[in-house]
């Protein structure tokens, strides 16, 4: 558990911050596979779903995401399923990293939701992590209730919009 | 926002400055049901050709102001039997008594170039005196806005005795596009809605912002980076600094302290969330709360001695205080349902909070030992509150239901009274109230 990390805060001027994430988050699509700048390679469909080793078939045939139900961050069975199998495919293709999205329905407070989401995606990476994959290939971030994929409100779209997101990356990952 | 002002109490000696400091006409502000004060404010008198649209906006803003308190109501001018053609002319104080006006306001505006002043009275007609002394405003004609917010923040605090909210401006979240891809800008407001100001681009999310204690800075959630992060951003060059976290962390709800110099905000780590406070000066920082649960929304009390946050550490979200260096919180949420966003009213009295409760969302407002809560609105998801600098009305996010819903801000009395939209165009959320301008 990294409950009690320390953080080192200092404030430096924003030009000068080491941030070379994707820069496809600045195009807002959030891992909602949805259009908005450059898509990462779960937008960009890399490769064939047939080939095993291709992110087309982590996204679409492992899937890419796992499901909660209202305001928890607990792991269902069937999200266990699918994270035995990212774990494999990403244990396998080693050249890979991941960022993991969490997020929230709009059924909540803006600040509460994003701190929800980031524990959605912490208990996907902690899974990941008890099943091999090093957890320095593995980031988690939060978009909080602003990029759901569904956008009734109703409990048919709030459900597909509690999920947390791998999103895979060959490119190192820094903050 | 360039313009200087000036302000100063003139001594316009006609008849004499006669105080009438604890007059008749005085309006407490209570939780009861008020009987607005009428009051006319005839077209304030354009003291030279170039002043006449001048005279004619900044009364007619000075009306919008006090009307739109719900405190105060116009009598028309269809009803006047004087006219005031002139800020020198004794007033007939039958002719406004006959019409029931209980307070005249009498202006009068100057230009030259792009200089401009304005001057008023204030009378109470019905014991025939001046209410304070003649003050005025100078300034310039691109800031006339401020100098009618200006003369209406004098009537109302003659009249109330408390500080008034009109010459302030709101730091908000400008909202378009639809659901799925929202874009997000931070943006500033004069508190009516007037006079938007951009401060980031659409180009990744903006959420949260708060204003400085004296409005010259503001700190908000960017997701530039991909990750949440804290950043400062000075109002007057838009010039932006990044609060660095180590990787692995996210950075959100961030507040000034009452001194400007630290920053209150949330750390994620492992699935938790605490209350960290960081000097942004040194880059010190120390860890408020210690607990596995989502520790968020802190708000500091005006002495800036106690925080009042969320937290979800009884199994859902719930509002507690705890001294501003940590330790022991104390529980003050008991109702049903779930309490967030808490913010401390600069009176010290009260916390607002968004309450959510069956399937609707409510802001309300409660004492800090949790008892007295009042609901004062209820919809499909409001949220966010902010209070006016003067602690009397507050501001909050009201976004609609279903795939097409948007975003607006609303305000409404700590009362329950005069709920309305603040006239914009397009989406906006997440608004935060800034002082009154000096």
């Amino acid at each position: 558990m990294t409950f009690f990390k320390k953080a080192a805060v200092v404030l430096l001027v924003l030009a000068t911050a080491a941030c070379t994430n994707p820069d496809r988050f600045g195009g807002g699509a959030g891992g909602a596979g949805g259009a908005g700048g450059d898509a990462g390679l779960n937008g960009g469909l890399a490769g064939s779903a047939s080939d095993p080793t291709s992110p087309l078939f982590f996204n679409q045939t492992i899937g890419d995401r796992v499901l909660f139900t209202v305001d928890t961050s607990t792991l269902t069975p069937t999200g266990q399923t699918i994270l035995d199998g990212q774990a494999q495919w990403l244990l396998t293709n080693a050249d890979y990293r991941a960022i993991i999205e969490g997020h929230a329905d709009e059924q909540g407070t803006r600040e509460y939701n994003l701190a929800l989401g980031q524990r959605r995606a912490n208990a996907v990476r902690e899974y990941l992590v008890s099943r091999g994959v090093p957890v320095n290939r593995l980031q988690v971030t939060s978009f909080g209730k602003e990029r759901p994929i569904a956008v009734c409100s109703e409990e048919s779209c709030y459900a597909q919009n509690r999920r947390a997101v791998t999103v895979l990356s060959f490119s190192a990952i820094t903050s | 926002m360039m313009m200087r002002l000036l302000t100063f109490v003139m001594a316009l000696m006609l008849a004499g400055p006669v105080l009438a400091q604890n007059g008749p006409l005085r309006l407490t502000i209570t939780d009861g049901v008020i009987e607005p004060i009428t009051f006319a404010a005839p077209s304030f008198e354009a003291e030279n050709p170039a002043a006449l649209q001048a005279a004619s906006d900044i009364s007619r803003l000075v009306v919008q102001d006090l009307a739109g308190t719900g405190l105060f109501r116009e009598v028309p001018a269809t009803a006047f039997i004087s006219q005031i053609s002139s800020f020198a002319q004794p007033v007939a104080f039958a002719d406004w008594r006959a019409i029931n006006a209980q307070a005249l306001i009498v202006g009068a505006v100057n230009v030259n170039g792009d200089q401009l002043t304005v001057k008023f009275r204030l009378y109470d007609v019905f014991s025939g005196q001046e209410l304070g002394q003649g003050l005025q405003f100078a300034g310039t004609t691109a800031g006339w806005r401020r100098m009618g917010h200006k003369v209406a923040d004098a009537v109302y605090g003659r009249i109330t005795g408390e500080g008034g909210y009109f010459d302030s401006r709101v730091v908000f979240v400008s909202e378009s596009g639809p659901k799925d891809n929202r874009q997000k800008r931070l943006a500033i407001m004069d508190f009516d809605g007037a006079n938007i100001q951009f401060l980031t681009d659409s180009s990744s999310i903006v959420l949260a912002p708060r204003f400085s204690p004296n409005g010259d800075r503001v700190l908000y959630t960017s997701f530039e980076s991909g990750f949440p992060r804290i950043n400062v951003l000075n109002v007057a060059n838009v010039g932006r600094q990044q609060l660095q976290t180590a990787p692995g962390e996210m950075a959100f709800s961030p507040r000034f302290s009452r001194d400007g110099r630290q920053v209150i905000y949330s750390l994620s780590n492992g699935g938790s969330t605490d209350i960290y406070r960081t000097d942004l000066t040194t880059g010190q920082h120390i860890r408020l709360t210690q607990t596995p649960s989502i520790e968020t929304a802190p708000s500091l009390s005006p002495d800036g001695s106690q925080i009042v946050f969320e937290s979800d550490r009884s199994g859902n979200q719930q509002l507690y205080v705890m001294s501003a260096n940590g330790g022991e919180a104390r529980r003050i949420s008991f109702g049903e349902g779930r309490y967030g966003t808490p913010v401390w009213s600069p009176r010290g009295d009260l916390v607002a909070f968004t309450k959510q409760n069956a399937g609707r969302f409510h802001i309300g407002v409660m004492r800090l030992d949790g008892s007295e809560e009042r609901l004062l609105t209820s919809s499909f998801l409001d949220e966010g509150p902010t209070w006016s600098p003067n602690g009397r009305v507050i501001m909050f996010s009201r976004e609609t239901q279903g795939a097409g819903g948007t975003s607006s801000m609303y305000s409404v009395d700590i009362s329950g009274r005069n709920l309305k939209a603040v006239p914009l165009q397009g989406g906006a959320s997440d608004p935060s109230w800034g002082p009154l301008q000096p």
